[in-house]
């Protein structure tokens, strides 16, 4: 394939309270791809995702946008690279004071400059596309763990972004729950849109990752297809640790 | 008693005529408080440290100062010192919001700090500024957050306005002097401003109560114990 990345990180390096998080990490993402970010916790998937976002600014390294460098210390250059990253939180994080709608047309009208007739027809749009369509009035409050998941997908697809960032979408919900989050994120990719995504759910992973990237102690350990990573025979460390993921999970259910 | 009695009720107008004054310095000295808290909370919890500390210094100092004597600095001291020739009402008004200030200040700090941080990251992820995550997403929270300490401060500055009566402002409890020391109906008279100042109280909280379930919102914030 020789067209070229849409994002590019490059040695990315990030400390918090003097201890090394993230040690020099570089990927490249190609358009329409599905990363996913596997490893133990502590391993630094959330700080890296949190990073691509800027909500945490790296110590080292550059992240390149479509062959352009971001620049998080220019205002303007940082809050329009934000609005083509969509970043998707595990607990959701969800405007407590707004309704569906006005959560998902918020940032249409205070970002995009979006008149509110134009925000809230969009935001209804993106409500329908995840499921939520006669939920629009509802507040978070009032909303499942999973519908609360899917109007914060709602609320990032409103602002087109190229890359989707998704730190462990359904890690906070209830087991029930998760097939309703991971359906829709299954359609986001299906349509083409590229994500970086850390989750656990190997069913999904297996069925769904472009390429896998396993994540211990700041760096990026192992890399490759599921095929390749997740082979019975191949001996890898993502493999070993999905291993007793499965078993931990199977012996704490009933 | 019936003496008592006849004293009241001619009274009583002008008694409530310095209701009204009283009204208007606590009304007055909210709303300058809430104008100098509200930045001062956004300041202390988002600002650079050296702002954090103005702040703070300036709570400090209005915390530590009887109104009384903040009264007595203000109008007899600064106010003269630079010329300054306003009523007393108005300079009681000026004293009460900025000592207000000061109070409101930590009601909203309060607030602010205890709404989950995620959501200001959340802003930020979708593109919104600074400026517009703490005014379009953290203040609609706080504020709702802070209407039953606001309560509380309205019922304690109605209370400390009495005070301007010290600087000549013919509020509610100058008006009762007046005629009590001219009548000679110490009691009556005084109950009749507390009956006045109850009420106030009562109307300012309730009234704030109403606007509290006006904009709640549900599943969030001050919701009634069932």
């Amino acid at each position: 394939m020789t067209e070229s990345p849409i994002l590019e990180i490059e040695n990315l390096s990030k400390a918090l309270g003097g201890k090394p998080i993230l040690s020099g990490v570089s990927f490249s993402v190609r358009r329409g791809e599905m990363k996913v970010l596997i490893g133990p916790s502590g391993g630094g998937k959330s700080t890296l995702l949190q990073c691509l976002n800027f909500l945490h600014l790296p110590d080292a390294g550059r992240i390149l946008l479509d062959g352009q460098a971001v620049d998080p210390r220019q205002r303007k250059s940082l809050y329009a690279y934000r609005q083509k990253v969509g970043m998707i939180f595990q607990d959701y994080n969800l405007f407590d004071h707004l309704n569906a709608l006005d959560n998902v047309s918020l940032a249409l009208r205070k970002v995009k400059r979006m008149p509110r007739a134009d925000a809230e027809a969009r935001a209804r749009a993106e409500l329908a596309r995840v499921g939520l369509a006669d939920k629009e009035r509802l507040y978070p409050a009032e909303l499942s763990g999973g519908q609360k998941q899917r109007v914060s997908i709602a609320r990032a697809l409103a602002m087109d972004p190229q890359v989707m960032l998704l730190d462990e979408p359904t890690a906070a919900l209830d087991p029930e729950l998760i097939g309703e989050v991971l359906t829709v994120i299954r359609e986001l990719a299906r349509s083409g849109m590229t994500m970086i995504m850390a989750t656990h759910q190997m069913g999904f992973v297996r069925s769904m990752a472009d390429e896998i990237l396993f994540m211990q102690e700041g760096r990026v350990i192992e890399q490759g297809t599921p095929e390749m990573l997740l082979d019975v025979e191949c001996g890898s460390r993502t493999l070993d640790f999905c291993t007793h993921l499965a078993e931990f999970e199977s012996g704490g259910g009933e | 008693m019936i003496q008592a009695v006849e004293v009241l009720i001619q009274a009583i107008p002008y008694l409530l005529g310095g209701a009204v004054l009283t009204v208007a310095a606590v009304a007055g000295g909210m709303l300058l408080g809430l104008l100098i808290g509200l930045p001062m909370a956004v300041a202390q919890v988002y600002g650079p440290r050296p702002l954090v500390w103005l702040v703070r210094t300036y709570v400090w100092f209005f915390r530590g100062v009887p109104i009384l004597v903040l009264l007595f600095l203000f109008y007899f001291g600064l106010f003269q010192l630079f010329d300054w020739n306003i009523g007393a009402l108005s300079a009681s008004t000026l004293v009460l919001g900025m000592t207000s200030g000061a109070y409101q200040s930590q009601i909203f700090r309060g607030a602010i700090q205890s709404l989950a941080k995620g959501q200001f990251r959340a802003a930020s992820a979708l593109g919104l500024s600074d400026a517009q995550a703490v005014v379009h997403i953290v203040l609609p929270q706080a504020l709702r957050l802070s209407l039953p300490g606001w309560s509380n401060e309205y019922s304690i500055l109605l209370k400390d306005s009495a005070l301007a009566f010290v600087l000549g402002a013919t509020e509610i409890m100058a008006r009762t002097q007046f005629v009590a020391t001219r009548t000679y109906q110490h009691l009556a008279l005084s109950l009749a401003a507390c009956g006045i100042y109850f009420i106030l109280t009562w109307v300012g909280v309730r009234a704030l109560r109403l606007l509290e379930r006006r904009v709640a919102v549900p599943g969030f914030g001050n919701q009634e114990a069932r």
